[in-house]
C-alpha cells in the first residue's frame, strides 16, 4: 500500500552533515494567477524551503508524488532501505540528535523502556539519560518544562504517550508554546516539537481514541503536521525538529507498523506542503493520516467503477497548503474531505471553510466532508467501526458528488 | 531625537540607563564591606539556615534605596495612569514587595534566570529594563519591551535573563523547571528562580515541577512571594498548610522576611549555592502588597485599612533601608529626599516620553506569530485577496 517514490523531484544528498546553516541563495516567487489568489514563497532556512528542481536546494524533496512502483525514478535512484513507520520516526529523531546536541527527548517511558511505541528505542543507551529523559506522569509540567527549555535554546521533542494526555498540558501548549513568541515581541523562540500517537485505534476506549488536532488547530503560533507513511514520517520529524516554530506532529496508533522502502540519503520534507498521493481528474479527495489508507482503498473500487479521483494527503494541518489544494480544485471542481476528526469543529470543518472562501468560484458542487461521528469512541468493535469513515462510505460519497 | 537631548541635558538622569547605575551624588559612597544583621531569623526546613549577618556595603545599600524608590514611584505612577485610562486591562502592582526584586538581583548574575507571574513590572526593571520600556508597554506603544503586544502581564527581557511575565497562575513554574533543565543540560553553573505567589502555591503543576526538579537535581529555586492574599482570598482560607516553605516535603525550604532586602539577598545567595550542589530549594518570602490584587480590586474588602497602614509603618522595605542609611551615616535626610525627588522626576519624564511613543502599526498584528517566514498570512479585512505565505 505504501509504496512511494519521488515522481518529479530530485534527491540531493547532504554535502556536509555538520553544517547547520543552510541559506537559500535567492527568493523565488511563483505568480501568474489571474484570479486573485497567488502564493508568495519567501526566503527562509533551506531545510524548510521548497523548490522545484534546481541545483541549489540541499536536501528538500519537492513535490513528493506517490506513484505505483516501477517508475523510472525509483529504479535509477538508490534502492534505499525498508523499515516500519516507527523505525522511520526513530531514524529521523536519531539523525537530528546526532546532528545537533541541543535536541533532546522527554516523555513518559521514552528512555529505558524505549517508548511505548518503540519510537525512541535504543536512544537512551546511545545518548544518555539526560538527552532522552524519562519523565514522571505529569504532562502539564513536563510539557511546560520543554517549553521553558526551548525558550533558552534547547530543542526538546516532547512525547505524549497518547495525544489525548496532552489535554492536561493544554494550557502550556496554548498559552506558553503558542503565544510566547508573540507576547515577548519576538524575543523568545520556541523550537519545540510535541508529538504523539492519536486517533481511533483498535478498541482502545473513548479516552484513548481522541483526535486533538481539532482542539489545537486554532491556537495561533503553532504549526501542526500529520504523518502517514514512513517516508513522510521521517521527513516531517526532521523538519519539525529543525523548525524554529513550535510544531505538533500527529502520529496515528494504527500506522506504526506500516512498512516502506525509504531513501538512504538524508532528506527533509517541507512542513507546509501537501502530498499528491494519486493524481486524477474527477474529484479531489483531501485526507490525512490513517484515512489516507481508507481513501486509497476506496480509490481502487472507484477506479474499477470508472472514476478518476485525485487523492491529496494534506499533511500540513496548520497552515493548510492552499496552493496544492487550490490547484487541484481548479482542475477537478469537486472536493471530498475524508478525515478522522469529529464532524463539529474538526480539521475538515476548517478546510471546508478555507476552500469555500478561497476557491468558491471553482466548485461545481458543495464540498462534502466525511468525518467521524460526534460521539465518544465506543469500545465495541462494530460500533467503533461505524464511528470512523469506512471505504464504502467514501465510494458512495464520490458517486453522489460526481453525478 | 528627543531622547538623546534629554539624556545629554539632564545631568544625572539618564532615562535609558537601567537601574543601579547611578549613585547618590555629592558624596563618594564607599564599597567597603559592612555587616548588617537581618531583623528576623531565617526559618529552615530540612536544611541549615544561613547566617543572619549579611555582608553588604554602603554603595549597595544606597543602590537598594534608589532602586526601590524608582520601583515604588513607578508603581504609583502606573496606578494613576490606570485611573486615567491610559493603561487598560489588567495591572498588578508590586509596591510593598520591592525588597524581593532588589534583594534577589543583588545576589545573582544576569546569567541566572528569573521567571515570575504577572506582578512583573519591578522584576523587569531589576533585570535591566528601562522605565520607558515599562510605561510604553503598559500603554500599548511600540517602544514597549514586547512591542506593545504583551501588556502588563507579559514583560520579557532576554538579555537580562528575565523570562516573564505570565498571566496564568502557576504556569510559569514548569517553565522555570525547563529553564533550570536547560541550565543543567548546558552545564552553565547558573540557577533559575521561579517566582510564584501564595495563591499559586496550591496549583498541582507546582508539585509536579517540584518532583521533577528534585528527581533530576535541577538548579531550580522556587520562590513563593507570600503576600498573604491570593487574589481576594486570605491564605488561611485557601491553604490547609500555609507554611509554604515546608510544602516541598523532601525539598528543603527557607522562610525569609521578604520586606528586608538584605535578608532576601542573603537567602538568594544561599539558595544559589545550595541549588547548584543539591537541586531544588523553596524560599518563602514573607512580604506584603499595599495595592489590591490588581487595579480592579480596591484591596480593602478582604483586609482592613489598619492592617495595610500597620505594615506600611512597621515593615516598609524602603523605610527600613532609609533607617539603615541614616544610622550608618551613609546619607543625610536631605540627600535621601533629594534622591526621591530625582526619582519622581525620572519617572515623570519617562511617562512623558512613553506617551509620545507611537501605537503599533496595523501590520504589527501579524508579526511574530511565527518565526519569520512561516505560517499563513491573511491580509486585508475584506479577504478578497488571500496570500498564503509558504516559505
Amino acid at each position: 500500500m505504501a509504496t512511494l517514490c519521488q515522481g518529479l523531484g530530485v534527491v540531493i544528498p547532504l554535502s556536509s552533515s555538520n553544517s547547520s546553516n543552510f541559506r537559500l541563495p535567492s527568493r523565488r516567487s511563483i505568480s501568474a494567477w489571474k484570479d486573485g489568489i497567488f502564493v508568495v514563497r519567501s526566503d527562509a532556512r533551506v531545510s524548510q524551503v521548497l523548490k522545484t528542481g534546481g541545483p541549489n536546494h540541499e536536501l528538500l524533496i519537492p513535490n513528493a508524488v506517490a506513484t505505483k512502483g516501477g517508475s523510472s525514478v525509483a529504479s535509477t535512484s538508490k534502492p534505499g532501505h525498508e523499515l516500519l513507520l516507527f523505525e522511520a520516526l526513530r531514524e529521523g529523531l536519531e539523525e537530528e540528535m546526532e546532528r545537533d546536541p541541543c535536541v533532546c527527548v522527554m516523555g513518559e517511558d521514552v528512555g529505558h523502556y524505549g517508548g511505548s511505541y518503540k519510537v525512541t528505542k535504543g536512544l537512551a543507551t546511545k545518548f544518555g539519560d539526560l538527552r532522552v529523559l524519562d519523565t514522571p506522569i505529569a504532562e502539564n509540567s513536563f510539557t511546560g518544562m520543554g517549553i521553558g527549555a526551548a525558550m533558552t535554546g534547547l530543542r526538546p521533542v516532547v512525547e505524549g504517550m497518547n495525544m489525548g494526555f496532552l489535554l492536561l498540558a493544554f494550557n502550556q501548549i496554548s498559552n506558553n508554546c503558542g503565544m510566547l513568541h508573540y507576547t515577548s515581541g519576538g524575543q523568545f523562540k520556541i523550537p519545540i516539537v510535541i508529538r504523539g500517537p492519536g486517533g481511533v485505534g483498535r478498541q482502545l476506549g473513548a479516552e484513548h481514541s481522541q483526535r486533538l488536532e481539532s482542539y489545537f488547530q486554532s491556537i495561533p503560533g503553532i504549526q501542526m503536521v500529520a504523518c502517514s507513511t514512513p517516508y513522510n514520517a521521517k521527513g516531517l520529524m526532521k523538519a519539525a525538529i529543525r523548525s524554529e516554530n513550535p510544531v505538533i506532529l500527529f502520529e496515528h496508533v494504527l500506522l506504526y507498523n506500516l512498512k516502506e522502502r525509504i531513501p538512504d540519503e538524508e532528506y527533509v520534507l517541507s512542513l507546509e506542503e501537501a502530498e499528491m498521493v494519486r493524481p486524477g481528474e474527477h474529484v479531489t479527495i483531501l485526507t490525512y493520516s490513517r484515512m489516507r489508507y481508507h481513501v486509497m482503498q476506496a480509490a481502487k473500487t472507484l477506479v474499477n467503477k470508472g472514476y478518476d479521483p485525485e487523492v491529496i494527503d494534506i499533511r500540513s494541518l496548520k497552515p493548510f497548503d492552499l496552493y496544492t489544494i487550490g490547484n487541484s480544485v481548479k482542475k477537478t471542481h469537486r472536493v471530498l474531505i475524508v478525515e478522522e476528526c469529529m464532524r463539529t469543529g474538526g480539521i475538515g470543518a476548517s478546510l471546508t471553510a478555507a476552500i469555500t472562501e478561497n476557491f468558491h468560484d471553482y466548485l461545481d458542487a458543495p464540498i462534502v466532508c466525511l468525518s467521524s461521528q460526534d460521539v465518544p469512541t465506543p469500545y465495541a468493535g462494530t460500533l467503533e467501526e461505524w464511528t470512523v469513515v469506512q471505504p464504502a462510505q467514501i465510494v458512495t460519497a464520490v458517486e453522489q458528488l460526481c453525478q | 531625537m528627543a531622547l538623546s537631548r534629554i539624556a545629554s541635558s539632564s545631568s544625572s538622569i539618564n532615562l535609558l540607563k537601567p537601574l543601579s547605575c547611578l549613585s547618590i551624588r555629592c558624596r563618594s559612597i564607599s564599597t567597603d564591606p559592612l555587616t548588617v544583621e537581618t531583623s528576623l531569623p531565617f526559618v529552615p526546613h530540612n536544611c541549615e539556615a544561613p547566617s543572619r549577618a549579611v555582608e553588604t556595603s554602603a554603595a549597595e545599600l544606597s543602590s537598594f534605596f534608589r532602586d526601590m524608590a524608582v520601583m515604588r514611584r513607578m508603581e504609583i505612577a502606573a496606578d494613576s495612569l490606570y485611573k486615567a485610562k491610559l493603561i487598560r486591562g489588567f495591572c498588578h502592582l508590586y509596591d510593598g514587595q520591592e525588597a524581593v526584586a532588589v534583594g534577589m538581583e543583588a545576589a545573582i548574575t544576569r546569567k541566572d534566570c528569573i521567571i515570575t507571574a504577572y506582578r512583573d513590572h519591578c522584576t523587569f526593571l531589576s533585570r535591566g529594563g528601562t522605565l520607558i520600556e515599562v510605561f510604553s508597554e503598559l500603554m500599548g506603544r511600540r517602544d514597549g519591551c514586547s512591542k506593545g503586544k504583551g501588556g502588563s502581564m507579559h514583560f520579557y527581557r532576554k538579555e537580562g535573563g528575565f523570562f516573564g511575565g505570565h498571566g496564568i497562575v502557576g504556569a510559569q513554574v514548569p517553565l522555570g523547571c525547563g529553564l533550570a533543565f536547560a541550565q543543567k543540560y548546558c552545564k552553565d553553573e547558573t540557577v533559575t528562580f521561579s517566582l510564584y505567589g501564595d495563591g499559586a502555591a496550591n496549583q498541582g503543576q507546582l508539585f509536579e515541577a517540584l518532583n521533577i526538579s528534585a528527581l533530576w537535581d535541577l538548579p531550580s529555586i522556587l520562590v513563593c512571594e507570600n503576600n498573604h492574599y491570593g487574589m481576594g482570598t486570605a491564605e488561611w482560607r485557601a491553604a490547609k498548610s500555609p507554611a509554604y516553605y515546608k510544602r516541598g516535603d523532601y525539598v528543603p525550604g527557607l522562610k525569609v522576611d521578604g520586606m528586608d532586602a538584605l535578608a532576601v539577598k542573603q537567602a538568594c545567595k544561599f539558595a544559589k549555592e545550595f541549588s547548584l550542589k543539591n537541586g531544588p530549594i523553596i524560599l518563602e518570602m514573607d512580604t506584603y502588597r499595599y495595592h489590591g490584587h490588581s487595579m480592579s480590586d480596591p484591596g480593602s474588602t478582604y483586609r482592613t485599612r489598619d492592617e495595610i497602614s500597620g505594615v506600611r509603618q512597621e515593615r516598609d522595605p524602603i523605610e527600613r533601608v532609609r533607617k539603615l542609611l541614616l544610622t550608618h551615616d551613609i546619607a543625610t535626610e536631605k540627600e535621601l529626599k533629594d534622591i526621591e525627588k530625582e526619582v519622581r522626576k525620572e519617572v515623570d519624564d519617562a511617562i512623558a516620553k512613553a506617551k509620545e511613543s507611537q501605537m503599533p502599526e496595523p501590520s504589527d498584528l501579524f508579526t511574530n506569530v511565527y518565526v519569520k517566514g512561516f505560517g499563513v498570512e491573511a491580509c486585508g479585512a475584506d479577504r478578497k485577496e488571500v496570500r498564503a505565505t509558504l516559505p
